[in-house]
């Protein structure tokens, strides 16, 4: 069987002058072309998890592969080219004065010449829909559209995998929708690896797979249908359960015929109107 | 005590060439005791309007009054600190602005600028941080030695040290966990109560404003596009829709229903409860077609 894209074998990490540590024993898989959401309490190991996978940081046990190159001081740099990430505040990681720079920013960065350097800035703007924006100031952005610009800089850099680190949560409704959508399309067009980091249980019910992260260690995975059945228990870990879910339950309590716990709105509504009908 | 923003219009930089128009004929009453939400997009004017409610801006428009105080263009009012005691604004990340040794020396360095004593400072430092929920015995911490959490309801302890009428929220669970997001909320709707505060929420979420506020405010493009209470602001969620806002979740799925079985539910339906004891009598009333 081929070998999963991102590998982690029993990873443990531990902060200096720390007690305890910040991940235990982690082990998982990701494949190539699948979205996997990474969601956990504040606190729970999933940034530690982030910056391990980037190699920002190194597990103190175990080991990290990244497309089967194992993750080391020597490594570090060609597995960051495989992996890109967008950071939280939109405004922290804008370095350019223009969107075009700043999407040449990282090329820049790698030597790439010129001429194919303004081409992928390009190329890369057009997959976010942000080219109309080119020579825009940053200031003039709002905050789903400097994500986007961030997400065109690692796409220019043409990544495996692209990591978010809770990219939306800054953002308004609005912003959220655009960012995700963005990534939506790109994993189809690009084939990227997406793994999300998130708050946000609405974004993780459309993941493909969700891992739940609890003090350090991986509590829980599977498919979003499997993590949310798992009901009050999300609760006590410090998570919630999304809307679709929590009204199928109060439904069925209150004797309506709701066969199952729906993961979206549409479906729910859909199986009212057919038990309705079938009256 | 009583705020009104009475068409209030602000230019940044105004009389420059970069003059930049960011709210326009704004006109809110928040009566004491009020638990107001403020809505709209990045950019609606949502965070000119908060800096107005404590005279960190002052209007190049109309006027605001604050109890007795005005604040308009033209009026040199100084001696605005007894304006910024009152009222506390608690900013987005307040844990950004944590920087003494100690959090207890963090909590009453706001109290001691306004010349509280040290050990009234102090005590109320003890208070505080018992009404964030947090143990006495964090006020010896350095700050930064706080998980994020934590590190939170330090900063907001130091705002309520001050002892505030008014306390104004600017986003105060963005990046929380859901736990601590709802934790966040309660312990506000809990002060709001217990100590007869107002409070102004400035928020992207549709379900915290429906939850705890008395009065909801709809920025758009600068302008007030909507206020009302609760009920009132999503008996018509069409026209939030419109503007790329969210309404409560539970709002929009009452839509859903509405279309798809071609019917009205009455009125608009706010808590869990009332939606599925509504779905129930719909589904009684057996095959309407």
């Amino acid at each position: 069987m081929e070998e999963a894209l991102v590998v982690l074998d029993h990873v443990s990490f531990q902060y200096e002058g720390q007690e305890g540590y910040a991940l235990k024993d982690v082990s998982f898989e990701i494949r190539e072309g699948e979205w996997v959401a990474i969601v956990g309490h504040n606190g729970s190991g999933k940034s530690t998890l982030a910056k391990l996978l980037n190699g920002l940081q190194f597990p103190m046990k175990g080991k990290i592969k990244v497309s089967g190159i194992e993750s080391t001081e020597e490594t570090v740099w060609e597995i960051r080219k495989k992996i890109g990430m967008v950071f939280q505040n939109p405004d922290n990681q804008f370095v350019g004065t223009t969107v075009q720079d700043d999407v040449a920013f990282g090329l820049e960065n790698n030597g790439i010449p010129r001429e194919i350097m303004v081409r992928r800035v390009k190329e890369a703007l057009e997959k976010v829909n942000m080219y109309q924006f080119l020579n825009q100031e940053p200031h003039h952005l709002s905050g789903g559209q400097k994500q986007r610009v961030a997400i065109a800089g690692i796409l220019a850099l043409r990544p495996e995998i692209i990591i978010l680190d809770e990219a939306t949560s800054m953002l308004d409704p609005r912003g959220r929708e655009e960012v995700l959508q963005t990534i939506r399309e790109l994993k189809d067009t690009e084939r990227l690896t997406v793994i999300s980091i998130t708050h946000d249980l609405e974004e993780a019910a459309k993941a493909d797979r969700i891992l739940v992260m609890n003090r350090g260690q991986l509590y829980r995975e599977g498919t979003p249908e499997q993590i949310f059945q798992m009901d009050e228990e999300l609760i006590e870990l410090g998570l919630d359960i999304p809307f679709p879910v929590k009204l199928s339950k109060a439904l069925r309590k209150r004797g309506l015929p709701v066969p199952k716990y729906f993961l979206s709105e549409e479906e729910l509504v859909k199986e009212l109107w057919t038990s309705h009908c079938n009256k | 005590m009583d705020i009104s923003l009475q068409q209030v219009e602000y230019r940044y930089q105004a009389d420059t060439p970069f003059e930049r128009l960011a709210i326009q004929d704004v006109s809110i009453d928040i009566p004491s005791g009020t638990y107001l939400a403020i809505i709209g997009h990045t950019g609606s004017g949502k965070s000119t309007v908060l800096q107005h409610l404590n005279a960190l801006l002052k209007p190049t428009g109309g006027k605001v009054i604050i109890g007795d105080r005005e604040i308009s263009r033209n009026n040199k009012e100084k001696r605005l600190r007894d304006i910024r005691q009152k009222v506390g604004i608690v900013f987005q990340f307040p844990e950004h602005q944590l920087f003494e040794e100690t959090v207890e020396k963090d909590i009453c360095f706001g109290p001691m600028n306004f010349g509280v004593s040290e050990e009234e400072a102090k005590k109320r430092a003890r208070q505080a941080i018992k009404q964030v929920g947090l143990p006495e015995n964090i006020l010896g911490k350095s700050p930064f030695d706080l998980s994020g959490g934590q590190m939170r309801r330090a900063a907001i302890a130091g705002v309520l040290a001050m002892e505030p009428e008014v306390i104004v929220l600017d986003e105060p669970t963005a990046g929380l966990d859901p736990r601590g997001r709802k934790e966040i909320m309660e312990m506000f709707h809990r002060l709001h109560r217990e100590r007869n505060l107002t409070t102004v929420l400035v928020t992207h979420s549709m379900e915290d404003a429906a939850r705890y506020a008395d009065q909801i405010v709809i920025m758009h493009k600068g302008n007030v596009f909507k206020k009302g209470s609760p009920e009132e602001i999503f008996s018509s969620p069409e026209g939030l829709i419109k503007l790329g806002l969210d309404v409560p979740e539970i709002v929009r799925f009452q839509l859903k229903i509405e279309q798809t079985f071609q019917t009205k539910l009455g009125k608009t339906f706010l808590s869990m409860e009332e939606l599925t004891e509504a779905i129930a009598r719909l589904l009684k009333r057996g095959n309407p077609v």
